[in-house]
């Protein structure tokens, strides 16, 4: 690497740490009521900052980790820079696990046993959606034969995505008090999050980007393209197989701990390669850095912009993030 | 014992037979496999690659069926160069050739010193050094097909086999790459597709093919080799010796 190169990559990431602490104390000052910095000592300080404020903003950061890492991964296994963590059925499983959940609660006593919805709330939403993120990439993998081939992957996943919406769009029919739920779902919130979630989520950090991070090399031969990543005796067909395991997990934990978030996945790698353009290694873990930076400011400033109201982050993140791809088609275009 | 050889393979591809029986044994040194577009060149390497399974027949690798070779064994003997570069991404062209260590290292073990020296001679050969840090979107044809043949170098591998090197390459790099082959034969197999005839006639042996078969096979300067590179281009070329060397120039007069 030369002197150029490695400057632009740790200012990178120097930028990203001072803007991600930042981020951490504007998020524990910003409140309900708007910006409020005297709440940090105030006498209510341990209530409000230490198991409110504090595990949102954490829980935020790592969430947005995630689906930084998992867009990385799978734009690197479908060599495709359009590629979204949500592209193998994981965010069509989860939503329809949620909405079932959600209905079972709403039709107890009508249409099912108040036995079998009790099992299913008491499962719980994010454990629901979890399994149903999971569920969804492994139908996906069933649909597909194994990742051995990345187009039929791909469209297997459109499929699932398909008929899974399909069949929540039915289950939100039958039981239309599931609606609302799925809508909160669907648009994403950091809201819930608390130290629960802080500990799930950064577990999830810790597996999956060392697991990734290892990988990386194959990522790396894959830019080559298959053939010669093959040539080079690598054994794919397996990599492939951890990869959108990682990616599920990744993705799986990120949805059921707060919904949809849309383009953090997407942008976050985008971003690196503009700033520091660089070897999967480096892009992996700095895209984990860059998503969660990126979805804290954006928590940030969806507690902040209508306080005392709060705008659903999703929708900010899906504002500001197609923003910055049509910028970016646009910048194309003219070159 | 041939470095490589192939026994009566047959390819299809999609329900067409592309491979009809393909015998051929490979000698040390440097082999172009030439012919008209579609014949199976391309597809004949990649078989030898052992990225295609033959239909029927046998690819051998040093004695030993290529399907019995593990995938990273196979890699450290036999190092491809795909016909068109589908390379993209951020990598720089030292990141590159560092992919060709890969099935000496594996994924998990970091290069070393030796593996260091590897990828600059490697680099050095092509000459790319000067430009290794900058990245693969930002070179032109030329420079991206000089950087890709360096990964191959950089495995070490006893085989080479490159599908049309020589795409994109201006003529002082075509000149170049052509002594680099030379200077690689005499220790290693090397074996490439190419359509510039005059550079194929330099190799030490060359494989005519013709519709999915060989056609002839043979040195550089065997007149029945001469005579089937005529035929299976439709005499549209005929090769004459011009000094030490034989050329062939385009049949503009019939």
């Amino acid at each position: 690497m030369n002197g150029h190169a490695r400057l632009l990559r740790r200012r990178l990431v120097v930028t990203l740490a001072v803007l991600a602490l930042a981020l951490v104390v504007a998020g524990l000052a910003a409140g309900s009521e708007g910006w409020s910095p005297a709440s940090l000592w105030g006498p209510d300080a341990p209530l409000i900052v230490g198991q409110i404020r504090a595990p949102r903003t954490l829980g935020a950061w790592l969430v947005g980790a995630l689906l930084g890492l998992a867009g990385a991964v799978a734009q690197g296994l479908f060599r495709n820079p359009l590629a979204d963590p949500y592209l193998l059925g994981a965010a069509s499983g989860a939503t329809l696990a949620v909405v079932l959940g959600l209905a079972a609660q709403a039709m107890a006593g009508h249409y099912i046993s108040l036995a079998t919805a009790s099992l299913l709330s008491s499962a719980g939403l994010v454990l629901g959606a979890f399994l149903g993120a999971l569920g969804g990439v492994l139908l996906t993998l069933l649909l597909s034969r194994g990742a051995q081939h990345t187009t039929r992957l791909l469209l297997a996943g459109v499929v699932v995505g398909v008929v899974l919406g399909a069949a929540s769009d039915l289950v939100t029919n039958v039981a239309p008090d599931a609606l609302r739920g799925k809508q909160w779902f669907m648009l994403g919130s950091t809201s819930f999050l608390g130290w629960q979630s802080v500990l799930l989520l950064g577990a999830g950090v810790l597996v999956c980007v060392p697991l990734a991070w290892r990988l990386a090399r194959a990522l790396d031969a894959l830019t080559l393209g298959t053939d010669s990543a093959l040539s080079l005796g690598l054994a794919l067909p397996r990599l492939r197989l951890v990869l959108v395991v990682v990616l599920a997990l990744a993705t799986g934990l990120a949805v059921a701990q707060s919904g949809l978030i849309a383009f953090v996945g997407l942008v976050a790698p985008h971003l690196v390669r503009r700033f520091a353009p660089s070897a999967q290694g480096y892009l992996l873990v700095v895209s984990a850095l860059m998503g969660g930076t990126l979805l804290l400011a954006a928590d940030v400033l969806a507690r902040l912009l209508i306080a005392p109201q709060e705008l659903p982050v999703g929708v900010l993140t899906a504002l500001l993030g197609g923003g910055y791809l049509l910028w970016l088609l646009h910048r194309r275009g003219i070159e | 014992m041939s470095a490589l050889a192939c026994a009566d393979v047959h390819v299809a591809l999609g329900g067409t037979p592309v491979l009809k029986g393909v015998t051929l044994a490979l000698q040390p040194g440097w082999t172009v496999i030439v012919g008209p577009n579609g014949v199976g060149k391309s597809t004949l390497l990649r078989v030898m690659a052992g990225l295609l399974a033959p239909a029927s027949g046998t690819v051998l690798l040093q004695g030993r069926p290529l399907s019995a070779w593990s995938a990273r064994e196979r890699a450290r003997q036999l190092a491809w160069l795909a016909q068109q570069g589908e390379a993209r991404g951020e990598l720089t062209v030292r990141d590159i050739v560092h992919l060709g260590r890969l099935p000496q290292l594996g994924l998990f073990t970091p290069p070393g010193p030796q593996d260091e020296a590897i990828v600059d001679a490697a680099m050095a050969a092509t000459e790319c050094s000067a430009w290794q840090h900058r990245h693969l979107h930002a070179l032109s044809g030329g420079e991206r097909q000089r950087a890709l043949i360096a990964r191959a170098l950089a495995v070490q591998a006893p085989v080479l086999l490159l599908d049309e090197p020589t795409t994109h390459l201006d003529p002082p790099h075509q000149v170049a790459l052509v002594r680099l082959f030379q200077r690689l034969a005499r220790t290693q197999t090397v074996v490439s597709v190419l359509h510039d005839l005059p550079l194929a006639l330099q190799a030490d042996r060359l494989v005519v093919m013709k519709d999915g078969r060989v056609e002839a096979e043979g040195a550089h300067d065997d007149p029945a080799v001469h005579a089937a590179l005529e035929s299976v281009f439709d005499h549209a070329v005929r090769v004459e010796r011009v000094g030490k060397r034989f050329l062939t120039i385009p049949n503009l007069d019939s």
